[in-house]
């Protein structure tokens, strides 16, 4: 099997792969890094979302193989310590979660907005964050969230 | 937040505790879990709607590489999955309950049953393998409409001769026949109420881990009652004892019913984990999930509602056909009847009502409770009748229902299908929404879309629901084959921390956070020194779990319960101590005073007391300080309220924009507010769902058209605008804590002010009716249609 190498949350990681392997099974059932959530098998929802190169990508839509050598970040590759991400902290203050399932692709792509879009109106979140399904909290609160985080994020 | 509330007790905000693991990836779900030695299972499921199976090969499969072992139906001698809520017919006779075996035996009945399941080294080589199965079919023809598989024909389950399972009534039909035909005005209306597919966001899965050094099963799995599961289980499908049967649902990301259910995955690989001695890994991925989760609705109603000359409701007619699915889930039967048709009085002083409900089964996945569960259902009718009533008779929309609501003095208000009221104030409800949503700005903003050339609607909704279900006596007079109770142990511990374990479950609903609340309340303890521990029958006394809105209103009762004893008790101690009699003990804030003296001791020193007992009432009282309560509620409670929906049409495309969207609730004493609006926003975004954007479609063959998230609308980001939502309370007279419950108003009172806005803003076109979803294909097609 062929081996992948990338830097995983700051750390270098390799591994032996199929050639098959997307890459959230590689973070999720080799790194063990399980924050990485797969909601659906069609690219619709969202829940997989990480940052490659630092860019918002869903990961149940690449092989491992094509990110060899790429920097990735995940979920838990965000908090410093216990010290939250400003975006972590905003979804936390607004109740922009319920169950936690949608959650981490949800903050890793308003991450990826932000960084675009410091400024981003109402609309332009929702249009944003079209790709991200969320079935607990009819987005009020992520809306919310990640207008404040952009605020805090210097938006 | 009320007036005066701080800190971190019943009223306030409290951030939730859970919060930081779900933020930094640490949450614990199942799928997250992995066992040693751990095998993965892949179920070979039916491509058919209906065949009889003639034979499986499955030689190749068992010699493919990684492959452990391959079950079908003919392997796993078992019970069948039963269903917990027994229907009687009109006639007295009990329903049909044909068998649901978890791996299929002889026939198949809709697309997605489990034909036989592959246990492999990795998940890939299970797939693999699994295609080396030879199934050969024998298709039948398919009955997907339930009016067809009424007339009979082609049978679902042959022995039972019917595709009809039961055929129930509730209410005087005689006296609504009577009254109808001596009405001045009945109208007429015919309801189709869509099937939905729940998609919790995490999909179903389960690791089931047989030890043989004891013979004991564990069993992690996406529950919202791990209790039930292992009760229906162990004693009705698999013969396992309880003791020997763990079953430990973690983190489950969302459930809104659709993880209620015993499903068969996790029934074969609990007893498939005995027969190859290693755990097994189970995860749906969503296309099984479409064709494996119980649905929710699909209810066919024909409702007549007579009104007399003084514009009184004077009696409803309800006859209703729902879509039972291929076999019985779990509680599937209770739906469209106690969860349904007792809800249909709602708001109104309504005299005489009768429901007649057919209940159907067909080749399609079974239905059964989805967020709201036939409360739902009996709101949309209701509220979609009141609303041509008040159209064909010439009233407004809003006084047509003040006319005929119930008043607020008039509680407890027993109603004509069963229900009693216990409290309520609607009028109140309905004059915050109008307030909160600015309906009296409405004309202008209706002016202002049609400069825009848009046409602007605005739809009413004065639901009611019931939650806390119920006591047991009448669930079980009324065919529960459970008791619906609630248990909480609150385990004092010597250093004066607490842990509490409740038979409630979150997955979503942040427990963790409100039942802490509670304790810090009750307790006068802070919260970091409070763990709610739930979820795992290996450490929670047995519980019922969470679903109809129940945990607070039942669970949260029976933690007040056990707090109440630790108080009793802890008090009898300080009185021990400081030399006073129990009665002169008050405790308040975290403290134990003697009354009128000085003298105080803390809830830690009177904890630590109870376990270093050498100062202790040892002739009347036993160490320690830990107790448990069970509570079994008096009645449901009723949360309502008013929602209020204004949209935009677009005539050109259809397209509906929610624009104005208000919700009011009184849902009785708040814990916190800022979870119930939470759970409002979320219900209501689930309503809008079914209303625009979500239904589930089958074809005539019975493939399901829907079967993906490029096919089944979920509700967006930029679906949804933002949403006005406040409670208005009167609070539950029968619980200690005046609770309601939250979780599911949203989902009930929506849908109709939504469908209701845009017969509305279609009125002008002569359009009378519109059908969810209201896609914009459909109003479209509904302007052309009337524009002739």
């Amino acid at each position: 099997m062929p081996t992948v190498s990338m830097t995983v949350n700051g750390k270098p990681v390799s591994g032996e792969v199929e050639a098959r392997t997307l890459l959230v099974q590689f973070l999720r059932d080799q790194l063990r890094l399980t924050g990485t959530h797969v909601g659906c098998d069609t690219s619709q929802c969202g829940a997989c979302v990480v940052h490659v190169d630092g860019e918002s990508a869903k990961s149940c839509t690449m092989l491992a193989l094509q990110v060899d050598g790429a920097a990735i970040t995940t979920i838990e590759g965000l908090a410093n310590g216990e010290t939250l991400h400003p975006m972590q902290e905003a979804f936390r203050n607004n109740h922009g979660l319920q169950c936690g399932f949608c959650t981490p692709g949800m903050v890793m792509s308003a991450i990826d907005l932000v960084k675009k879009n410091p400024k981003a109106s109402e609309t332009e979140i929702r249009e944003w964050l079209e790709g991200n399904i969320c079935r607990c909290t009819g987005y009020h609160n992520i809306v919310k969230s990640i207008q404040e985080a952009a605020g805090n994020m210097g938006g | 937040m009320p007036d005066g509330v701080t800190g971190t007790g019943i009223g306030a905000a409290v951030k939730r505790v859970e919060d930081q693991r779900f933020l930094t990836g640490r949450g614990n779900y199942t799928d997250d879990i992995n066992r040693p030695g751990q095998t993965y299972a892949y179920v070979l499921r039916s491509p058919h709607a209906h065949a009889t199976i003639k034979s499986i090969d499955t030689a190749a499969a068992s010699e493919a590489s990684g492959v452990v072992a391959v079950f079908t139906g003919a392997d796993m001698e078992v019970g069948g999955l039963p269903c917990g809520w027994l229907i009687h017919n009109e006639d007295g006779s009990p329903m049909h309950e044909p068998p649901h075996p978890p791996l299929a035996v002889g026939k198949v009945r809709h697309v997605g049953d489990q034909v036989a399941v592959v246990i492999a080294e990795s998940l890939a080589e299970a797939k693999n393998a699994a295609e080396l199965i030879k199934v050969d079919y024998g298709v039948l023809p398919a009955v997907i409409d339930m009016k067809t598989a009424e007339a009979g024909g082609t049978l679902v389950h042959d022995d039972i001769g019917t595709n009809k399972c039961y055929d129930w009534g509730i209410g005087d039909k005689d006296a609504v026949d009577a009254a109808l035909a001596a009405s001045a005005h009945v109208t007429e209306i015919d309801i189709v109420n869509n099937r939905l597919i729940p998609n919790a966001m995490e999909p179903r899965a389960a690791v089931a881990d047989f030890n043989g050094a004891n013979s004991e099963y564990t069993l992690y799995t996406t529950s919202q009652n791990p209790h039930v599961i292992r009760l229906l289980m162990g004693a009705f499908v698999l013969s396992l004892p309880e003791h020997k049967l763990r079953v430990i649902a973690p983190d489950v990301g969302g459930g809104f019913g659709s993880k209620i259910f015993l499903y068969a995955e996790e029934t074969i690989i609990t007893w498939a984990s005995a027969r190859i001695g290693r755990p097994i890994k189970w995860t749906a991925d969503r296309s099984e999930a479409f064709i494996t989760d119980a649905h929710g609705r699909d209810h066919v109603t024909h409702a007549k509602l007579g009104i007399d000359d003084n514009g009184k409701f004077t009696a409803l007619k309800v006859e209703t056909y729902a879509n039972m699915g291929a076999y019985l889930s779990t509680f599937a039967s209770s739906v469209p009847t106690y969860l349904y048709a007792t809800l249909l009085a709602g708001v109104y002083t309504t005299p005489v009502i009768y429901a007649n409900v057919k209940a159907i089964f067909t080749n399609t996945v079974p239905v059964d409770a989805y967020r709201g569960a036939g409360r739902p259902e009996a709101a949309y009718l209701l509220e979609r009748i009141v609303d041509r009533a008040a159209r064909e008779t010439g009233v407004d929309q809003l006084e047509i229902r003040r006319h005929n609501m119930i008043q607020p003095d008039a509680f407890p208000y027993q109603t004509p299908v069963a229900l009693a009221y216990d409290s309520g104030n609607y009028q109140a409800t309905l004059d915050s929404a109008l307030s909160l949503g600015d309906v009296s700005g409405y004309p202008a903003r209706k002016a202002g879309s049609a400069t825009k050339g848009l046409k602007r609607g605005i739809g009413y909704s004065t639901y009611i629901e019931a939650c806390g279900i119920a006591p047991s006596a009448v669930a079980g007079a009324l065919g529960a084959r459970a008791g619906l109770y609630e248990s909480a142990e609150v385990r004092v511990h010597p250093t004066g921390s607490v842990t509490v374990f409740t038979g409630s479950h979150s997955h979503g609903q942040g427990h963790e956070t409100t039942f802490a609340q509670i304790v810090s309340d009750q307790l006068g303890i802070a919260m970091e020194n409070i763990e709610i521990n739930h979820g795992d029958t290996g450490n929670v006394q047995f519980g019922m779990g969470t679903y109809g809105s129940r945990s607070l209103a039942v669970g949260g009762s029976a933690l007040v319960k056990a707090t109440g004893k630790i108080i009793a008790k802890a008090s009898k101690i300080a009185a021990h101590i400081m030399e006073a009699s129990a009665d002169d003990i008050e405790f308040k804030d975290g403290n134990f005073t003697v009354a009128g003296t000085d003298k105080s001791m803390a809830f830690g020193e009177i904890a630590l007391a109870a376990y270093v007992p050498h100062n202790f009432p040892h002739d009347e009282l036993e160490p320690g300080l830990d107790e448990t309560a069970f509570y079994d509620p008096a009645n449901f409670t009723f949360p309502g309220g008013t929602h209020i929906c204004e949209v935009e049409v677009d005539p050109a495309t259809g397209v509906v924009k929610v624009d104005n969207f208000t919700a009011v609730d009184d849902i009785g004493r708040v814990i916190n507010p800022m979870i119930v609006e939470g759970q409002v926003h979320g219900g209501v975004a689930q309503g809008i769902g079914q209303a625009l954007l979500e239904g589930c479609s089958y074809d005539s063959d019975g493939q399901l058209l829907t079967g993906s998230y490029m096919d089944y609308t979920m509700p967006r980001a930029d679906n949804l605008p933002n949403f006005k939502v406040a409670t208005q309370s009167t609070l539950c007279t029968h619980n200690v804590l005046g609770v309601k419950g939250v979780g599911e108003v949203g989902a009930i009172g929506s849908p109709p002010a939504v469908i209701n806005a845009i017969v509305d803003a279609l009125s002008d076109f002569g359009v009378k009716d519109i059908s969810m979803p209201a896609t914009s294909a459909k109003v479209w097609q509904a302007i052309q249609d009337a524009r002739g």
